[in-house]
């Protein structure tokens, strides 16, 4: 491949309908030889807790849609955003990095988080690689 | 349309949401060799515009698209 695409996300929210999409991303990006960087800050971060993703509730008033959602997601077919991690992990293109500050915020421990977690850092180290990157976005 | 290709591998997506049929396709079409042609059936919709682009990016080339009644056949041929 001449050149490999590089898309860096900042997932920053917890709920729902806000994680869904840059899994489907990252899992679609990986099938596409694109390197994935997943950048979990704030409410985003609780989403790498051990059991984060299956705890995800809809935002707001609509939180008590959360359980018919999710049996409209299975009905229709798509994947549990496990599925979608595993997948996207599986590709090898996809690299995980927890937010330090919202880990102090939250009170959240590494040895809290998913084993799928791949490294750790500040705003900083994530702007490193958002500048190299060719697609950015903030989900 | 022109005459359809001759697949060496098919691969049943039917059933499949976004953007599963993209990550099946993508494991099936490693086990080919290069220059064999793999099969996709799909009914997302949203394959119509995923399979052409996806190959296109991952450097293969796209054969084509055969509809059936309710789903559409996608030839890939592997290059990469």
């Amino acid at each position: 491949m001449a050149d490999v695409k590089k898309m860096a996300i900042v997932v920053h929210s917890g709920t729902l309908d806000k994680a869904y999409p840059p899994l489907m991303l990252a899992a679609a990006a990986g099938a596409s030889d694109m390197k994935i960087d997943l950048f979990f800050t704030f409410w985003g971060l609780l989403l790498l807790r051990k059991k984060g993703l299956r705890r995800a509730k809809l935002p707001g008033i609509m939180r008590m849609g959360t359980g018919m959602m999710r049996w409209r997601i299975k009905k229709v077919g798509i994947a549990t955003m496990q599925e979608l991690l595993e997948a996207a992990k599986d590709s090898g293109n996809l690299t995980i990095y927890a937010c330090t500050a919202t880990m102090d915020l939250m009170m959240v421990k590494k040895e809290h988080l998913i084993p799928e977690v791949d490294g750790f850092m500040g705003a900083a180290g994530f702007l490193d690689i958002a500048a190299d990157a060719d697609i950015q976005l903030f989900i | 349309m022109s005459e359809k290709p001759v697949a060496n591998k098919t691969f049943d997506a039917r059933g499949l949401q976004c953007p599963m049929p993209i990550l099946k396709a993508k494991k099936e079409i490693t086990t080919l060799e290069v220059g064999q042609i793999l099969e996709v059936l799909s009914d997302d919709a949203g394959s119509k515009e995923d399979f052409p682009r996806w190959a296109r990016r991952t450097g293969n080339e796209f054969l084509g698209i055969f509809d059936e009644e309710d789903f559409a056949r996608y030839f890939i041929k592997r290059l990469g």
